[in-house]
């Protein structure tokens, strides 16, 4: 017992979590499999279409769990983790701008094609170097952890909380949908950055591709559902729902509470930097939009669908409802809007603790009832 | 042995250079644990304190009461750092100054407060509680490893069977009643080891028995800790109170046993309207 990694040891008494887990594992290997294996005339083949489709919902699953870790176990109701999630695309962005070489409109191989057009003669400093798919990494995680750890530094040593703190992280991630749209930012302006031909020198478009990346997804997103339940479980874990619970109780216990915050944000950040770089590759396109408040209220609408600190029910909130985005969209345009505010309002009035937390009361409901039927 | 005898000697010097530094040491060479002396608070002109000056010996039991607005939660939070004074000093032993600690450095360096209403962990179970609220390396990177040993897994057995909850050991907080909550959260403080408990109320809503015991365990700590008890139920600060405070108006009214207290004409005045 002693001897199992702390990771797993985890996850032991986590039910929901090693359903997900199988589940993820089943649908990461049959996905690829289906759609690579079994040939286009047999109905069982999956197109390659619908591989991007689930991929992306994987990514949107990795930032529900970030979003989970800061609000449903820390308290901290972000309205701009969008930014983050943004951000990490934007710097995978780059690296494959720069992948497209000379192959773009203008033919020159130093300069993407949005910079020729504005007339630039070199590559400004900031996109030296997101040649290097290591370099480009790092960033995806570097800018938008370090943006967390500046913004957060200010926020929690000056006692933001509630309200007023998802007002500013709402601001934060307007002020940069609005720097992102001027072309003299450097990133495309409006367009964003598309046109993207290779990863790693492999073409972006084919099959193959599609299925690693949706691979890389499941496989980043159960990474990262391992070290959240981690850490939930540590006692940093612990710590962190005591301040969401009681924070000046945690402060006269002699935790430095503006230091557990700062962390947990960061972190979440971080992940969230990833979810955005494994998206971009999948959906061909980064632009400003991505950095709209509304989609950083979505994601809260995800999490409080699945129910809130439980991680599994962010995963299930962000599939499910995203899901419920492309059925919609589709078959009623109109009504897509309406049913995201209608759900937001019913979770919110009936089902407080979500999808997870009506499986728990159902569960618990069946417990009770057991021994009473057995008993004569 | 030595340098006992010696007082002087560079080890002990280096001891005493040391006691600032380490926030664990308090140093009480001189038997007065906490000193506030001429602390004014003053809220948008109104004084909560009042060139309030107020001593407490190591290991002293203290009960203070005072009429409501008299400045006993003031009194507690400029202790704990929550409020800093307009004027005055505040110094923990002979070494630390509170006025210039936050409110996480005076709680690990030793000063434990109970709140005037219940403050537990509520989706904490209660001994988890316990947990958090252990004398330990409170950092974010430590705790994110931390495991609990053995002997730490020992004293909060310990700690569970003084406040009497060893059964309600696995039990979410908020599902004890009231009295079982202040229980846990003077458990908290002792998890602390402090040196001194400030405690706000610590019998409001308890039943008689509930209020017995607590205050045959408030009397049980004085010695090993200094406390700090700020209660309005009379008959409870009787139970246990060997020097009584009286404050009004923000300042110290009389100071003495309860009998000397209760026998002050001003006193009377103070708490029965003329």
């Amino acid at each position: 017992m002693k001897s199992t990694p702390a990771f797993f040891s985890s996850l032991r008494a986590d039910r929901g979590g090693q359903i997900f887990l199988a589940i993820l594992a089943v649908v990461a290997l049959l996905v690829p499999l289906l759609n690579l294996m079994v040939p286009e005339a047999n109905p069982l083949h999956l197109s390659t279409y619908t591989v991007t489709l689930l991929g992306k919902y994987l990514c949107f699953a990795l930032l529900a769990l970030a979003m989970d870790l800061v609000w449903g176990y820390c308290g901290i109701l972000s309205l701009g983790h969008g930014a983050f999630f943004a951000l990490g695309g934007y710097a995978m962005g780059m690296y494959l701008m720069r992948q497209i070489g000379d192959r773009g409109v203008y033919g020159n191989a130093q300069l993407p094609d949005f910079m020729v057009f504005l007339n630039w003669k070199e590559l400004p400093w900031y996109w030296q170097g997101f040649d290097q798919f290591w370099f480009a990494m790092l960033m995806v995680m570097l800018v938008p952890g370090l943006l967390a750890f500046a913004f957060g530094w200010f926020a929690f040593r000056s006692r933001v909380t509630g309200v007023y703190l998802s007002i500013i992280t709402q601001a934060l991630t307007f002020a940069l949908l609005l720097a992102f749209f001027r072309n003299e930012m450097g990133f495309g302006g409006n367009n964003g950055l598309t046109d993207f031909k290779d990863l790693l020198g492999y073409n972006l478009q084919s099959d193959g591709m599609r299925s690693a990346l949706f691979f890389a997804s499941a496989l980043a997103l159960a990474l990262g559902y391992l070290v959240c339940r981690y850490i939930v479980n540590s006692k940093l874990g612990r710590v962190v729902t005591a301040v969401r619970d009681a924070e000046s109780r945690a402060r006269f216990v002699g935790y430095q509470v503006e230091h557990y915050k700062l962390w947990i944000f960061t972190f979440s950040a971080v992940l969230a930097g990833i979810a955005g770089a494994l998206y971009v590759p999948q959906v061909g396109i980064i632009n400003p939009g991505e950095f709209s408040p509304l989609n950083s209220i979505e994601l809260v609408v995800w999490v409080a669908v699945g129910g809130r600190a439980t991680l599994y029910g962010a995963v299930a909130g962000a599939v499910l409802v995203n899901y419920g985005k492309t059925y919609l969209t589709a078959a009623l345009p109109d009504v897509w809007l309406f049913a995201l505010g209608g759900l937001f309002v019913v979770v919110t009035l009936f089902l407080p603790h979500g999808i997870a937390g009506l499986l728990a009361q159902l569960r618990s409901r069946k417990k009770t009832l057991q021994p009473a039927e057995s008993s004569p | 042995m030595n340098s006992a005898d010696h007082p002087l000697d560079s080890e002990h010097i280096g001891e005493i250079g040391r006691h600032a530094l380490i926030p664990d040491t308090v140093d009480v060479s001189h038997r007065t644990i906490l000193y506030l002396e001429d602390v004014t608070v003053s809220f948008d002109g109104f004084k909560a304190l009042n060139n309030l000056s107020l001593y407490i010996d190591d290991g002293e039991l203290r009960c203070i009461i005072g009429p409501n607005g008299a400045g006993k939660t003031t009194l507690m939070d400029v202790i704990t750092g929550k409020t800093r004074p307009d004027t005055g000093s505040v110094f923990f032993g002979q070494t630390l100054d509170l006025t210039e600690m936050s409110e996480h450095q005076i709680a690990r360096a030793g000063i434990g407060r109970k709140f005037q209403k219940p403050t537990v962990f509520p989706e904490h179970s209660v001994f988890e509680n316990l947990e958090l609220a252990m004398h330990t390396d409170k950092r974010v990177w430590y705790s994110l490893f931390a495991k609990l040993r053995g002997e730490q897994r020992d004293r909060i057995a310990e700690v569970l069977q003084t406040i009497n909850l060893t059964a309600q050991r696995e039990q979410r907080a908020a599902l004890l009643s009231h009295g079982q909550k202040q229980w846990l959260e003077i458990g908290m403080l002792l998890m602390q080891n402090p040196r001194v408990l400030l405690v706000d109320e610590p019998v409001a809503g308890m039943t008689h028995q509930e209020m017995d015991h607590t205050a045959q365990l408030l009397t049980s700590l004085a010695g090993k800790h200094s406390v700090i008890v700020v209660e309005h139920d009379m008959d409870f600060v009787r139970s246990i109170a060997r020097k009584v405070t009286v404050l009004h108006e923000g300042a110290v009214l009389a100071e003495g046993s309860m009998d000397d207290v209760q026998h002050d004409r001003r006193v009377i005045e103070v708490y029965l309207g003329e």
